[in-house]
């Protein structure tokens, strides 16, 4: 109800202020000096502070390298802790310039509420997590299973509407709140947990044998994040998407923050035209044409951002999966820089 | 008459009393095994505290891994409170993102509170109007110019970067300082003979007394930005620091009000015959009187609004228990089984040790007020 009126007053507000002229964001950040960009409060891996205290994660890096696109400086940014009520209210409001927080991409969000989703930074999707010494290898094994789950959740009813086209039966025992549904998983009072795997990964992490645990292949639910901005101004959303993009694309080209300035010297041409060299694909975007240059020198490629901040390496240990690039098998895709 | 067989002629010294009726076991045959009731009872209660004190110790003290520890010492099978986590996260719970090369400017904030505070509490410092001057006009200023920078050369830095228990201390400290005159004005507001400004008091006071605090948050942080035009933003710690004076100044209103009830009708006879204006006689004769009795209610709204401060999570500010729930969520490499606990129970002590503190002093305060009553 709450999140119903919001959506209803902001979508009032907006509908209002599409008549009057929009400013171009682009300008009001170049005039502040700074980008303003909504986050978490501290999910690790997306937005949270590291251990110096310094805003870092997935979604953070996002924010990062669309301000290295502007500024040339990757810390010219401001971040704002959101609560998930009042995200889009100070999207549209001009709190933010930019909304980067585990946020939903879905048909009613983008039409109604007056933002624009800009891409996909992580395909997230509803898992399973079980313990290791259950030698369960797929969700197809787990017919019969004792399930922890969040009630009132879409959770709920996407594992009801698996199990049921799949001719499998389960118990559910379910809880309010998510604290109680990782403890109960903890006791072992069920044998499955599921939520978003990204979550799944991120309690793991905090379990005291995370090795113990394993989180099975299936995603029964798609739960695209991306980042967001206010809707109507195009200059911005472009700004914003190829962002996305460049990142994907420097992947994609190998260019990387380790290599990018042997690869100015490089021959091949869709390089030379990500990293300004050949053509200017910055100007109309606003931005100066080494754009995509400074953002993988001073952030990075996806590839690196993934890794560092969600990858298998670190303690959320994630995969790629379908974030992995289109030609790895992943859905993770870019238009083309030409 | 002269066969008086013995005169004593020194007065006996005292011996000391039996052993039944004074020292250590008479007060533990009156106060702990007087009747059978009373025996069973301690005996209860001596197994209670057997059974308490050794595991609590145990996780506070004997197993708990000192500052400094390692994770790895946390992460063991019987491990007791991290406090090397509370060690290493304690710049985050003191200033959350504040920059860490700028610290100087928060803790010069802190001593010169400190500073400024201390003499004004203690009764027999002189020169009480020129540190309260110093204190309430010119120390705001000094501060915000601190904190948030931007002149004389200092980097800005915007109130999102506050946070931990600097945010907690502001919000507490201004919260007090301003709804304290704010209740009083709308409590004598409230008693007024004109009209409108009797209206527009009982109106305020009854609004914000009839909403919770978190109503009037999430009005300041999801509403408000909707009725303003767009691109004027309100910074939100100034929206949350109003929020909770306003909610504040409307309990601190009653809470004077029942003060200023209790006055009897004379002594506002009895100042008028003296021909003293309604200024004169309110701060000179009612409020002086009022307000001594209305000491106990006004701490425990200030108590209130210092535990209160932990709602500006509502507005995805960052206070000190906020800043100890974001670091168990993100602070992966201090994942342990006592990780979160530990946490709470650092926000817990911090918090005590401030509204023990002020507890008391009202208490030392209502004593030393406390001329024509004690009883």
């Amino acid at each position: 109800m709450q999140k119903q009126l919001v959506t209803l007053a902001a979508s009032a507000v907006l509908s209002l202020s599409a008549v009057s002229a929009q400013a171009a964001i682009l300008d009001d950040v170049k005039a502040k000096g700074y980008l303003q960009c909504g986050v978490t409060g501290g999910v690790p891996g997306f937005s949270a502070p590291d251990s110096n205290n310094v805003w870092a994660g997935l979604e953070v890096d996002f924010c990062r390298a669309m301000a290295a696109a502007i500024f040339n400086d990757a810390d010219a940014v401001r971040f704002t802790s959101l609560t998930s009520q009042e995200r889009f209210t100070a999207l549209s409001a001009g709190e933010v310039d930019v909304l980067s927080r585990t946020t939903t991409w879905t048909m009613s969000r983008d039409t109604q509420l007056g933002i624009s989703f800009v891409g996909t930074m992580f395909y997230d999707g509803q898992g399973f997590m079980v313990r290791v010494e259950d030698g369960i290898e797929s969700a197809l094994d787990l017919s019969g299973a004792a399930i922890c789950i969040e009630s009132g959740t879409t959770t709920e009813l996407n594992a009801a509407d698996y199990f049921a086209a799949n001719g499998m039966d389960f118990n559910t025992v379910v809880f309010v709140d998510q604290d109680e549904v990782v403890k109960a998983y903890e006791d072992g009072r069920c044998d499955v947990y599921t939520t978003d795997s990204s979550a799944l990964a991120a309690e793991r992490s905090k379990f005291a044998n995370p090795d113990d645990h394993e989180i099975l292949p299936e995603i029964i639910s798609k739960e695209p994040l991306g980042p967001v901005v206010r809707a109507g101004d195009t200059q911005w959303f472009n700004l914003a998407r190829w962002t996305y993009f460049a990142l994907l694309e420097a992947e994609e080209l190998g260019v990387s923050s380790a290599n990018v300035d042997e690869m100015l010297g490089s021959d091949n041409p869709a390089i030379k035209r990500l990293l300004g060299v050949e053509g200017d694909f910055g100007t109309p975007l606003g931005v100066t044409k080494d754009w995509a240059y400074q953002i993988v020198k001073t952030v990075g490629n996806y590839a690196e951002i993934y890794n560092k901040h969600v990858g298998p390496d670190t303690p959320i240990g994630l995969e790629r999966g379908l974030n992995a690039l289109w030609r790895d098998g992943g859905i993770q895709y870019s238009a083309p820089i030409r | 008459m002269t066969d008086i067989g013995f005169v004593r002629s020194e007065i006996v010294s005292a011996r000391p009393a039996p052993n039944r009726s004074s020292g250590a076991i008479a007060w533990v045959r009156k106060n702990l095994f007087s009747t059978p009731l009373d025996t069973a009872l301690t005996i209860l209660g001596v197994v209670f505290l057997a059974w308490i004190i050794p595991p609590l110790y145990g996780f506070f003290f004997g197993n708990a891994v000192p500052p400094g520890g390692t994770v790895e010492q946390c992460r063991l099978e019987n491990a007791g409170a991290c406090w090397a986590y509370i060690a290493a996260e304690m710049e985050f719970f003191i200033y959350g993102f504040y920059p860490a090369q700028e610290f100087w400017r928060p803790n010069l904030v802190f001593a010169l509170g400190a500073l400024l505070l201390a003499p004004l509490l203690i009764p027999k410092v002189p020169y009480k109007r020129t540190n309260a001057v110093l204190l309430f006009v010119v120390y705001p200023v000094v501060s915000y110019i601190l904190l948030a920078g931007g002149l004389f050369g200092l980097r800005v830095v915007p109130t999102e970067q506050w946070g931990g228990l600097l945010v907690t201390l502001i919000i507490s400290v201004v919260g007090i300082t301003l709804s304290f005159p704010i209740g009083v004005v709308l409590a004598l507001g409230r008693q007024s003979q004109l009209p409108i400004i009797k209206t527009v008091c009982v109106m305020f006071i009854e609004l914000i007394r009839a909403v919770p605090l978190i109503t009037i948050l999430f009005m300041a942080s999801v509403m408000l930005p909707l009725f303003m035009p767009q691109g004027t933003t309100v910074d939100k710690f100034l929206r949350a620091l109003v929020g909770v004076t306003l909610f504040t100044s409307a309990y601190v209103a009653e809470v004077v009000r029942g003060g200023l009830q209790a006055i009897p009708r004379g002594q506002y006879e009895a100042a008028a015959a003296l021909g003293l204006g309604y200024w004169k006689r309110m701060g000179f004769i009612i409020l002086p009187q009022a307000l001594k009795h209305v000491i106990p209610g006004i701490v425990n709204n200030f108590i209130a609004l210092f535990k209160d401060t932990s709602l500006v999570y509502i507005v995805g500010m960052r206070d000190l228990l906020e800043a100890v729930k974001t670091k168990n969520d993100s602070a992966i490499e201090w994942q342990s089984a006592n990780t979160a606990t530990t946490g709470y129970i650092f926000a817990a002590m911090v918090f005590w040790v401030f509204c023990f503190g002020m507890s008391r002093y009202s208490i030392f305060m209502e004593h030393r007020l406390n001329t024509g009553y004690k009883r």
